[in-house]
């Protein structure tokens, strides 16, 4: 390519970046944000939030031009679950882990079937859900229990019972890890791609959580049968670690920073309102205002860092360095240092509030983002992560 | 080297099958060995070869099969010698 189409290939990707994220930032302030307390009070669906990105193809902002997606970029991506993340935590958790699904499809493309499924998720913006976690492997992603059994006429079928399924019921097409044979180890494991017609999912308990109620995630089995075309290629351990791991943990702690920055938004409001109503005098709270920007500006370096490096490493041809337990480390310290940092500044915020933060009916209010920023925390527990990166440390040699 | 290397997998690779069924090629995470027992195998390769495997090559595949340890063991060793 000449010096003038790399610039002009450039400016074109910068405009469709802009122009996604003014859409995304315009769904967040007059769709997300107005619904979010309704969501959050009844722990419905975001369904209009979903509308109104549909409407704006922004469920394909990561699929490539040539397929038909968006052309946009994972960092301006990043920046969309930030947005959404500020005005409702529910939509920007659908949004990201719709997202994440399809960066392990786009990252990882290696077949026909995979091309023309992309297309037809840009052409009918088709919602993706996921099926990771499974009743009885303790919380690890890395091993599976359900295995595919091949059926007649090349089919296979599968079934899976999952503690969660976030918003399974309102997806049109699921991503589940399972293991490759009926035979296979716990860890050898695919992931398989099912449209809802090849899918029944019965729901196992009810849904009415402390936070992120509008993710409609109760426990489901999932049976299934498809052809096996619709197995990825690439293994699974190879996804997980190159893109569905850090993917996540970039998208969730994008979101829960937003989540965090409007709480600290909310706390600034009320100072600011404080001191306007006395003008001339000290505003003790203005003090606990500048103690929360220190903690808020941590989790803003840390969640900044870990796309920066996520995006260098990913540039690399083969992307060697995501492979690494060194990259796990990284990631997995992402997860755990933002899940822990992002309900820290939203209790500062309810402290700089105080009582009309603790209500729910102000516009101060902190609870919906307490609650919500509460369950980082065991999206994929952190104790469980812990135990991960115990042992990674021991090998290791520069983290 | 290759039957230190299978030594060292019987005793740390916690594999779901004998390793003297496994071919040099074999995967041995398709024979049940863990990541959390794959980094128990490293540490006892790193010690029993005196090599320290840097940070590029603390990855899945580097460990997958009998042939690529010793791919990496010998690489190495060159470099130290």
């Amino acid at each position: 390519m000449s010096a003038t189409a790399h610039a002009e290939a450039a400016a074109g990707a910068a405009e469709r970046d802009a122009a996604f994220l003014a859409a995304v930032r315009r769904i967040a302030d007059e769709v997300a944000g107005p619904n979010a307390g309704d969501v959050d009070r009844d722990a419905r669906f975001p369904a209009e939030s979903l509308d109104a990105l549909r409407a704006e193809r922004a469920l394909s902002a990561l699929i490539p031009l040539e397929l038909g997606g968006g052309g946009v970029s994972f960092r301006a991506v990043a920046t969309a679950c930030f947005e959404l993340g500020r005005r409702c935590g529910a939509s920007a958790m659908v949004f990201a882990m719709h997202q994440i699904q399809v960066a392990s499809i786009v990252r990882h493309l290696d077949s026909p079937y995979f091309e023309a499924y992309l297309r037809e998720v840009a052409a009918d913006q088709r919602l993706i859900a996921s099926v990771t976690s499974e009743v009885g492997t303790g919380g690890d992603m890395g091993r599976s229990i359900a295995a595919l059994a091949p059926g007649e006429d090349g089919s296979v079928s599968f079934e899976k019972q999952a503690p969660t399924v976030s918003y399974g019921a309102y997806a049109d097409d699921l991503l589940t890890t399972v293991r490759r044979a009926p035979d296979a180890e716990p860890g050898d494991q695919v992931l398989v791609l099912t449209r809802s017609e090849q899918v029944t999912l019965e729901p196992k308990g009810t849904w009415d959580p402390l936070g992120m109620r509008g993710t409609c995630s109760p426990g489901c089995v999932v049976r299934a049968t498809l052809p096996a075309e619709q197995i990825l290629p690439t293994p699974f351990p190879t996804i997980s670690a190159e893109s569905m791991v850090p993917v996540s943990h970039i998208l969730w702690s994008h979101l829960w920073l937003g989540i965090a920055t409007d709480a600290f938004d909310r706390a600034r409001a009320f100072v600011r309102a404080a001191a306007k109503q006395k003008p001339g005098q000290p505003v003790p709270a203005a003090t606990r205002l500048s103690h929360l920007l220190s903690d808020l500006t941590l989790l803003r370096a840390e969640v900044s860092s870990g796309l920066e490096e996520f995006l260098s490493a990913s540039e690399e041809p083969g992307r060697p360095r995501l492979s690494t337990m060194a990259a796990a480390l990284r990631f997995n310290n992402l997860k755990i240092a933002a899940s822990e940092q992002a309900p820290r500044v939203c209790q500062g915020a309810m402290g700089v509030c105080g009582i009309v933060g603790y209500k729910n009916d102000t516009p101060f209010s902190i609870g919906r983002h307490l609650r919500d920023t509460m369950s980082a925390c065991l999206m994929v527990a952190n104790e469980r992560i812990h135990e991960t990166n115990a042992n990674l440390l021991l090998i290791a040699k520069e983290v | 080297m290759t039957d230190e290397i299978r030594q060292i997998i019987s005793e740390h690779g916690r594999l779901a099958v004998d390793v003297a069924s496994l071919s040099d090629d074999a995967d041995l995470y398709q024979a049940g060995m863990t990541s959390h027992a794959s980094v128990g195998l490293m540490l006892a390769l790193e010690d029993a070869f005196e090599v320290e495997f840097p940070d590029a090559m603390l990855k899945r595949s580097v460990f997958e099969s009998i042939a690529a340890i010793a791919e990496a063991l010998e690489t190495l060793q060159k470099q130290a010698a």
